[in-house]
């Protein structure tokens, strides 16, 4: 299997470049912050993105996709990463596309995704319910009614929740805090009454909420799947968007350092370049080195989702590239404020989007402790 | 049938008939095939596998079939592979000329001399070893000081190496010598080949902090070599040296590829299985933190064999091994010398045991006491083919541009 790209992916990675650096460059995070915007991502450069096919790349082509594949996909969201552009990929693309597609019936799945790929639907994944990424802890009661259901319960930290028009709730249908069974998925329309959003601000200026969930009547066709058995659905979801999140931080370490790399030719001081300083060199040497392998494993947990054949290896890929990516990610965003001195901690210049960005990414759908503890249970110690 | 699969038949037959059943487990040390005049063959189907492959070529199976390699193209030759590995055969021949002599030899070296050495390489009838470093020039390898004096029609070689792999045991050296002095330092070396039994060249092993004696101090006194065994265009060997350490870097950072495996180190099993062995853990690594390292270690296992794969890629899209060897060679070295630290943690003073003083081994069994001496051993893996701190050095200069220092504060 190829872990290099090749020229259709090449291609892609060029055109996203491109558009990102010229229409979506750090400045639109930075101009979304200072003018408190409330929507959380910049709407028209979202529908260009829609326009040149991105939230469509990794779904089937039945229901509106292009099959691009999730290597294509993963090529994006690195582009992304490269200039902090907030997108719904994460939440409306990742997370509840995937879990309709996995969970959801025909009728479901036609109705909501052809949506998604149009860029007119933004569905939120309400998911967390404390403030550590912990998916069977998961406690919001879905009570089986007459009608339907009824959810009551909390979720905190429920990303592109303002924007949305829907939610996939993780719910409990049966089952304690900690069980795998009696797990359930429902698409709710964010109108519902009973849902209240409570908007948080965050250090990484993207969208955020805790969402209540107050007695919220929902339709039997709400459900997605089978009621309670919605673990396995949902942990190939957040496997995918592990890798995917994955993808988006490896294009912000790459962005960082290669700042870093220059400002160690440009910055004189002493009468050299820094950067002919042997305590900065060494250092840059190893960041260079963990970036390669976070690539490695980028493309190799991409390129095996796509195969999609049963040898593969996905919750183990996915908890490697979400630990070393989180690992690498603190290293690469502390050193790149260190080398840039004192102009590296100034608002003004970018290099703080990069590093409390990194933190957030770093935290969500788990950081590299979890991750190596889920990795070390996988692989039996 | 494509030509390829016809190939992978005809491969899978031949193996099946010629590999010996024995040649189809894991080498243990002692039966590691590196060939030569004296080569040992401590268990004799290795003689008979040995000469069955060199026989097609195929210890050597993408080097021209002109000079007894195996001809082979890339997808031809990763068939092989693949065919070896699938009934665990092992490589008949292990040696620096296939490493790294006989690759810049065919790069590099005449018609002449490729017709002289390559199929010896090849057959496993030489053994070579490296003469780089010096007492004086380790680091700072193109500092180094051994001397050869045109003679007529050959050269007189005076000085000495040292860390010298297998000297004593080898048959020829490919050498690292200064042939005008006054020039700037990178500028004055050659690159030569002789046989070592040539009179005037001694060795002398050195004993290591392991116990074991793997390297040598060899010495040069009026030894006389023919002007025609330089490689390369006099004066140039540095090229050859540089070309060739990419090669050996390679080769080194294979093993951090084989530390993520198991069946190192003396014990049988992978590190987490050992360590809960060692402290009766079942179904889970009962201390934390180690399960945590341990973890991470594996992670970083296996991104760096993802890493390798994708270099090695890439280096078929360009051409042979490129910079990034030096990152390879350090995280390989790393990740091998950070598993043999977890091993002394997952096992405890039982991994200490420097030999036994029983006759049953009651005290410390063997394959304890190989993990202690693989640890020791494991340090000079940052150091031998150019310390963790050069290969760092050649990262910023070479890969990310960063200006160099030394030309600043003047090179010599």
């Amino acid at each position: 299997m190829s872990l290099v790209l090749n020229e259709d992916q090449l291609m892609l990675q060029e055109s996203a470049r491109t558009f990102c650096r010229e229409q979506a460059p750090v400045a639109v995070l930075r101009s979304m912050r200072d003018t408190r915007d409330s929507i959380g991502y910049p709407k028209a450069l979202w529908q260009s993105m829609v326009e040149l096919g991105w939230a469509g790349m990794a779904i089937p082509e039945a229901f509106g996709g292009f099959e691009f594949g999730y290597s294509g996909l993963g090529i994006v969201l690195e582009e992304t990463g490269r200039t902090l552009v907030p997108t719904p990929l994460v939440s409306t693309v990742l997370l509840s596309a995937t879990a309709i597609n996995l969970a959801g019936n025909d009728e479901q799945k036609s109705r909501l995704l052809p949506a998604v790929v149009a860029g007119e639907s933004v569905i939120a994944f309400a998911l967390e319910e404390t403030t550590f990424h912990n998916p069977a802890r998961v406690a919001l009661r879905a009570v089986k009614t007459a009608e339907g259901y009824v959810l009551d319960g909390q979720k905190k930290f429920v990303l592109d929740a303002a924007a949305a028009d829907s939610f996939v709730v993780v719910a409990r249908s049966a089952g304690k805090p900690g069980d795998t069974d009696g797990i359930s998925l429902f698409v709710v329309d964010a109108n519902t009454p009973g849902i209240t959003r409570q908007p948080l601000s965050m250090v990484d200026s993207r969208s955020a909420a805790n969402v209540s969930f107050d007695k919220v009547a929902v339709p039997a066709s709400a459900l997605l799947g089978n009621e309670g058995a919605a673990w396995p659905a949902l942990e190939r979801t957040l496997d995918i968007a592990r890798i995917g999140l994955s993808a988006e931080m490896l294009g912000s370490i790459q962005e960082v350092f290669e700042r870093v790399v220059d400002y160690l030719r440009q910055r004189t001081q002493f009468g050299v370049q820094i950067g002919a300083f042997q305590a900065l060199q060494h250092r840059a040497a190893l960041m260079y080195s963990e970036i390669e392998l976070c690539k490695s494993l980028v493309r190799k947990a991409l390129s095996e989702l796509d195969r999609g054949d049963e040898t593969e290896d996905i919750a183990a890929l996915a908890s490697m590239c979400k630990a070393k990516l989180s690992e690498v990610s603190a290293l690469i965003s502390n050193e790149g404020v260190q080398m840039h001195g004192g102009i590296g901690m100034t608002d003004e210049f970018d290099l703080g989007f990069f590093l409390k960005r990194a933190r957030v990414a770093q935290q969500t759908l788990g950081d590299a402790l979890l991750h190596r503890d889920r990795y070390a249970s996988l692989r039996g110690f | 049938m494509t030509n390829l699969d016809a190939f992978r038949a005809d491969t899978r037959a031949w193996l099946e008939e010629n590999c010996p059943a024995s040649m189809r487990t894991p080498a243990p040390e002692d039966e590691v095939v590196w060939g030569g005049r004296h080569a040992v063959f401590k268990n004799p189907d290795s003689k008979i596998w040995l000469d069955r492959m060199a026989a097609k070529g195929w210890t050597c199976p993408t080097w021209p079939a002109e000079y007894g390699g195996g001809g082979l193209d890339k997808a031809q030759s990763l068939i092989l592979a693949d065919e070896m590995q699938r009934i665990g055969a092992r490589p008949p021949l292990v040696s620096f000329g296939i490493s790294m002599l006989g690759p810049v030899l065919l790069e590099m070296a005449t018609h002449e001399q490729k017709l002289e050495h390559i199929p010896k390489i090849v057959r496993g009838e030489i053994r070579w070893c490296q003469g780089y470093s010096e007492p004086g020039a380790g680091s700072d390898l193109a500092g180094l000081n051994t001397k050869a004096i045109l003679e007529d029609d050959h050269y007189v070689i005076n000085g000495s190496k040292i860390w010298t792999s297998y000297a004593d045991k080898a048959d020829w050296i490919f050498c690292l010598v200064r042939t005008d002095f006054e020039v700037p330092k990178h500028n004055g070396i050659s690159f030569i080949l002789f046989d070592m039994q040539t009179p005037g060249v001694t060795t002398k092993p050195i004993k290591l902090i392991s116990g074991n004696s793997v390297f040598c101090e060899t010495f040069f006194d009026d030894v006389r070599v023919p002007a025609r065994n330089v490689v390369g265009r006099l004066n140039d060997g540095w090229t050859i040296a540089k070309r060739l350490l990419q090669h050996e870097r390679t080769m080194i950072s294979g093993f951090g590829l084989s530390s993520g495996r198991n069946n190192r180190g003396g014990l049988t099993g992978s590190l987490e299985q050992t360590a809960m062995k060692y402290r009766g853990d079942t179904g889970k690594l009962s201390d934390p933190a180690l399960r945590d390292q341990i973890a991470q270690f594996k992670i970083d296992s296996e991104a760096f064999a993802f890493t390798s794969q994708r270099s090695a890629q890439e280096a078929k899209l360009s051409k042979g091994p490129n910079a990034t060897s030096s990152m390879l060679k350090n995280y390989g070295c790393e990740l091998n010398k950070r598993r043999y630290e977890l091993l002394l943690q997952a096992v405890g003073t039982q991994a200490l045991g420097w030999e036994s003083l029983t006759n049953d081994a009651s005290d410390f069994a063997a394959e304890e006491l190989a993990v202690a001496r693989e640890w020791l051993r494991s340090k000079g893996n940052s150091i031998e083919g150019g310390t963790y701190e050069v290969q760092l050095n050649v990262i910023a200069k070479r890969v990310l541009g960063l200006p160099d220092m030394t030309s600043m504060i003047g090179k010599q």
